[in-house]
């Protein structure tokens, strides 16, 4: 049984573990590498959920869990409260229509041989959505949604610049009329006037219709611009999830501090930056207790032995950080409310 | 007025062309000795082109002309006797993806060593103490044991320490660094800035820093040459080009960035895509995207132009700042 669920909610992950065997060396035992370990989300429709971290985070492994294209060790993924078929059944294609990925790379994961408006057009005729002489005209009408052109769908993708790639990928996503859209840093490989033209695209079809997505990112700046809530990862865990605009505002786990204070600004000089020490961490040798200890600037002896839950903060978010629970504690505890 | 000392580099009227495609119209750069220079743009714009130009690095079909100096000795044309003294010695570079600069089947410390034999004919023990020293120098901690590692054994982050010492074997006047932290996360990009500005400050070298990253720059630099479609359409001190961008690309690329805080409001992107270097448009290559174009753009190229003190911008639609007031002296 699922439990109850809101209406809105679209994804849910609940737990979920996923590893993979790696070998150190020629000869080396294997050795289990725990890329995503125990994270649970979910996004609503017509909202974003932020997904921000480090290579290594588990941030795109995440994203691959809710699509169904790997398959959770532990955990559950669910789609409008429906766990997800097995991947490669008649229900998991029917399903997986309703939600769709745009990757980093359009080019990659654009044909070379075929025109735009034919591959914008080939979704329709996997799912047999639509007449057949229909098609052409929805997937040009799609074109025209994304912003492009109808001369540019005779085009091949290399005769299109970046971002308007990257259009013709949102088009061909949208095709099946999805309810959600995993995006896997889908404007990082743009220069930043173009990014903007995508963000801008992004947050219009989602007002449009209404489509929840889950927006995978290194950039803060970016991810802040589109996400209702943000959720930070760090070795395959959520350390940090709340509210967008609280959270970057006034992180309350030392990671989120550091990379909002690494995250850079023009013309903002004087601020003083947070320069954590140390390597990202290795996800096949991952620290006892809090696995952000060795680089923490806030780390005590307990943070080095009693991994932290993640557990809500009187302001809403939740936290995953044994010295932001033990500062709420104290700012609520009832000797203060005694003294105010 | 004071007079100028020498500048270290000085670049007049580069020009860069393939295949009979010019992707760099003649650009003027001086870099002056201990300062931190950024050039951004956007991919495309000429940015690394400029350096690999001037170090002689592009391919034999690039056509390059114009004069590229180092303290008054003529580099463009040069004997490669003088290059290679040049090169590493003298100017340094760094390149954004640090694995592949390095050699994955030597260890560091032979690569290391190469320089310094190279560069500053050191030999035996007297290389090994050196580049332990290198090591310290760039924050990779445990230098001794790291020095008999493999590129693969370390991150990128620390790789990208490994690439910065091995530019700072041959004690060069000026460190080319080309997108060094663009293929790094965050907190690594954070890391590899603070070590550049540190190294900057305790060596007295100069910098140049090729970035796309108008965040990146604005920490790092003191002076901003911004640049679209191969030439240079602003140069300012980086505090004031951030407060008050001239150009009205500058101003688009600043109002183009997400702000990480303060009212969200929806982005205003710079419409329509730089133009393909074939396929300029005759008169301001920005015209044909910029708001406040009028028919006087398309007639003629903009020259780079002081239009306020230590200002510059390529656009006749930026009035020249009247000459600050004098001020009167008073005498109380």
């Amino acid at each position: 049984m699922t439990g109850p669920m809101s209406p809105e909610t679209l994804l849910a992950l609940r737990d979920v573990c996923r590893s993979y065997s790696m070998r150190r060396g020629l000869l080396g035992r294997p050795t289990a590498v725990h890329a995503v370990d125990g994270v649970s989300l979910t996004v609503e429709k017509g909202r974003t959920l932020g997904l921000v971290g480090e290579s290594g985070s588990g941030k795109s492994t995440t994203g691959r869990l809710a699509l169904g294209l790997e398959p959770p060790d532990r955990g559950a993924v669910l789609f409008k409260g429906e766990p997800l078929p097995k991947d490669g059944t008649q229900e998991w294609r029917a399903m997986r229509a309703r939600m769709q990925m745009i990757y980093q790379d359009p080019l990659g994961a654009l044909d070379r041989r075929l025109p735009i408006l034919e591959q914008v057009r080939e979704p329709l005729d996997v799912h047999g959505i639509g007449e057949a002489k229909a098609r052409d005209e929805k997937a040009l009408a799609l074109l025209q949604s994304v912003g492009l052109r109808a001369d540019q769908g005779s085009r091949y993708p290399h005769e299109l610049s970046g971002g308007q790639r990257q259009r013709a990928v949102i088009a061909r996503a949208l095709a099946t009329g999805p309810d959600l859209l995993v995006c896997d840093e889908p404007v990082s490989a743009l220069d930043v006037s173009i990014q903007a033209q995508v963000v801008n695209l992004l947050v219009d079809l989602q007002e449009e219709l209404g489509l929840g997505l889950l927006f995978i990112s290194h950039d803060l700046k970016v991810v802040r611009q589109v996400s209702h809530r943000v959720a930070v990862m760090y070795l395959g865990r959520i350390v940090e999830e709340g509210e967008a605009d609280l959270l970057l505002h006034a992180p309350a786990h030392p990671y989120t501090e550091a990379l909002v204070s690494a995250s850079p600004e023009p013309g903002r000089r004087a601020r003083p930056r947070i320069v954590l020490q140390g390597d990202p961490p290795n996800p096949a040798a991952r620290p006892s207790g809090c696995a952000f200890h060795p680089r923490c600037h806030a780390a005590r002896e307990r943070c080095k032995v009693e991994t932290p839950a993640l557990l809500p903060l009187p302001d809403g978010r939740l936290t995953a950080c044994h010295v932001a629970h033990d500062q709420a504690n104290f700012l609520t505890s009832p000797l203060l409310k005694a003294a105010s | 007025m004071i007079a100028q000392p020498q500048p270290l580099v000085t670049i007049r009227n580069l020009a860069v062309s393939f295949d009979g495609v010019r992707a760099l119209h003649g650009i003027d750069l001086s870099v002056a000795r201990g300062e931190a220079l950024g050039l951004v743009g956007e991919s495309g714009c000429g940015k690394s082109v400029t350096w690999l130009a001037a170090l002689g690095l592009l391919p034999k079909k690039a056509k390059v002309t114009g004069s590229v100096q180092l303290e008054g000795r003529e580099l463009l044309g040069a004997a490669p006797v003088v290059l290679d003294d040049v090169r590493g010695g003298r100017i340094a570079m760094i390149f954004q993806d640090p694995a592949s600069a390095l050699n994955p089947v030597l260890r560091l410390g032979k690569q290391v060593g190469e320089a310094l034999a190279l560069h500053r004919g050191l030999s035996g023990s007297a290389i090994k103490a050196e580049a332990r020293r290198l090591f310290d120098l760039v924050g990779i901690p445990d230098a001794a044991r790291r020095l008999d590692a493999f590129p693969h054994e370390l991150s990128g982050g620390q790789n990208q320490r490994v690439m910065i010492a091995m530019a700072l074997a041959g004690n060069p006047d000026l460190l080319v660094a080309d997108e060094p932290t663009t293929a790094l996360d965050a907190t690594i990009q954070a890391q590899i800035l603070e070590l550049l500005t540190l190294i900057r400050r305790e060596t007295g070298m100069a910098l140049v820093l090729i970035s796309h990253d108008l965040g990146v720059i604005s920490q790092t630099c003191e002076r901003v040459c911004v640049m679209y479609a191969g030439r240079i359409i602003e140069t300012a001190p980086a505090d004031l080009l951030f407060e008050r961008p001239l150009h009205p690309y500058t101003q688009g690329l600043i109002s183009a960035l997400p702000p990480l805080d303060g009212v969200r409001r929806r982005l205003s992107p710079i419409e329509g895509n730089v133009p393909e270097p074939w396929n300029l448009p005759a008169g301001c290559s920005f015209a044909p995207r910029c708001p406040r174009a009028v028919a006087a753009c398309d007639e003629g190229i903009p020259p780079l132009a002081d239009k306020a003190p230590q200002r510059r911008a390529a656009c006749i639609r930026v009035a020249p700042a009247e000459a600050p007031a004098q001020r009167e002296p008073v005498f109380a």
